[in-house]
């Protein structure tokens, strides 16, 4: 579990996280949601220790995060997986070793005791015989399942996601979040990721929180967001007309 | 951002580029592709900048030895110490860090703009002695052989030079190159060329690791990196001449 206690983060002047508090639960995908520059990215990089807040504490399973030795954190890192908006592959490496590094990095196994391991991800992401690839050589929809399966490589108990979807067509887009979600039931892992897309919202958003201006303005289920009457999160969610549909749809169905 | 603050944050960010190695394999492998791409793909350029510039430097000093008082192994012996004192080390360190330097600050500038460097350390890596330090070790363990190699090929340039142009014998340019040879002025040499692999690997990475924004931004910081690389090389240059010549 994480829980994050009321953070701060400034960069000169601006302000950008201004009192956020969260609970993010094991076994759960909770989505960040919010119009860019409401402070999404800042938040789940100040989640992973690569921003520090001002003030506030983040806890992992009850341990501050400020309060970890440097070796206490590296540790807590290998338990962390993260998939990146550009995914972040290791363009001088090809598929096979950007999934082994992690493997490679921090434990003692054969080569073909990682192998085995990195096969197995990658047919869990649908991408076998990609092996000798090199990320140039894929495209986004493919960069970001060799990115997931190197977020659960080393068996995360956290999985944070910066906008897995951007750039990607709605096929592969709805491709990445089952996979997402499958993997979060599977091995009960504390998922967060920050989205734009709406899809994802109605998909697999079990716990929603919506930033506005580095402020959480709202926080429910993908079924509350129907029924919610703040207008910030109204004006963001059914900017469009076909979502207005969706929503007057799910009142009237809930309604009879 | 003051310079104080640079040569601060500059220093710092070597406090963690010197630390043990997290996994002994992972750091062999990046030593030996570093190997290969900041050492064997310099050597070319040193070979061929160093021959040709000692050909100009025996051809300049044969030139201007016209007065016949002047014994004309003192060509050789000229070029030989030019060569070993000052172009060798200096200058092509100084050819190097526009070579070198600017592919240190634009590959790392990459990882960090297209946050290759934020997947390091959300895996629990230190990235800066990940990335850094087998450059660091490559430059200044590699360095002085290419250097090395510099020096004999400056002075056989000077020598081919002389024998195509006609304008000094071979054997004075022997004589000379044998004459009163110093065995400090190659450990100077070295020490110079050490010191300067150090800049070379260490401020285009910092140039490299801080780099905010884009593929613009890292361009900028390619051609920021090489003009301080260069204007730290030749401030030292001067410092480590008082200090081992004097």
């Amino acid at each position: 579990m994480i829980e994050v206690k009321d953070i701060h983060k400034s960069f000169g002047d601006a302000h950008v996280l201004k009192g956020i508090s969260a609970v993010f639960e094991p076994g759960k995908t909770s989505l960040i949601i919010g119009q860019s520059g409401s402070g999404k990215t800042v938040f789940i990089k100040s989640l992973l220790g690569l921003h520090t807040p001002e003030e506030g504490d983040i806890c992992y399973n009850g341990v501050t995060y400020s309060k970890m030795t440097t070796d206490e954190k590296r540790n807590l890192r290998k338990e962390i997986g993260m998939v990146f908006q550009g995914s972040a592959l290791f363009d001088s490496s090809t598929v096979e070793e950007n999934v082994m590094f992690p493997l490679k990095m921090f434990t003692n196994q054969s080569y073909k005791e990682m192998l085995e391991r990195v096969n197995f991800v990658l047919n869990r992401v649908n991408l076998d015989n990609s092996n000798s690839k090199y990320p140039a050589e894929l495209s986004g929809g493919m960069q970001k399942r060799v990115a997931i399966a190197r977020a659960i490589v080393m068996n995360p108990k956290y999985l944070f996601c910066d906008e897995p979807n951007s750039g990607l067509d709605p096929r592969t887009a709805i491709l990445i979040d089952n996979l997402i979600q499958e993997i979060t039931d599977e091995y009960q892992i504390t998922t967060v990721i920050n989205t734009h897309d709406m899809n994802s919202v109605m998909e697999i958003g079990e716990k929603i929180i919506f930033l506005q201006h580095g402020v959480k303005e709202w926080e429910g289920t993908s079924k509350d967001i129907f029924r919610t009457d703040n207008k910030a999160v109204t004006d963001f969610v059914y900017s469009s007309n076909l979502f207005k549909k969706v929503r007057q749809a799910y009142l009237m169905d809930d309604e009879k | 951002m003051n310079y104080i603050e640079h040569i601060g944050k500059y220093f710092l960010m070597l406090g963690q580029v010197f630390k043990r190695p997290q996994k002994g394999s992972i750091f062999k492998d990046s030593l030996f592709r570093e190997l290969d791409d900041l050492g064997n793909k310099s050597l070319g350029i040193a070979a061929f900048i160093s021959f040709f510039v000692g050909g100009v430097v025996s051809i300049q000093t044969a030139l201007n030895v016209d007065n016949p008082m002047i014994p004309k192994y003192l060509i050789g012996f000229a070029t030989k110490r030019s060569i070993i004192l000052e172009f060798a080390p200096t200058f092509v360190s100084i050819i190097l860090a526009g070579k070198v330097g600017s592919f240190i600050t634009s590959s790392i500038g990459t990882m960090r703009v297209s946050e290759q460097i934020d997947a390091l350390e959300v895996m629990g890596i230190n990235s800066l002695n990940h990335l850094v330090l087998p450059k660091v070790l490559v430059t200044v363990f590699f360095y002085p052989f290419i250097i090395a190699i510099a020096i004999f090929l400056g002075i056989l340039g000077g020598w081919v030079a002389g024998a195509l142009t006609g304008l000094f014998a071979t054997k004075d340019y022997i004589d000379g190159i044998q004459l009163d040879f110093k065995q400090f002025f190659l450990i100077y040499a070295m020490i110079k060329t050490m010191v300067f692999a150090f800049v070379i690997a260490t401020v285009p990475a910092y140039h490299g690791y801080y780099v905010k924004g884009g593929s613009l931004e890292v361009g900028r910081a390619s051609t920021q990196a090489v003009v301080w690389t260069s204007v730290v090389i030749i401030a030292l240059n001067y410092f480590l001449t008082q200090i081992l010549l004097s």
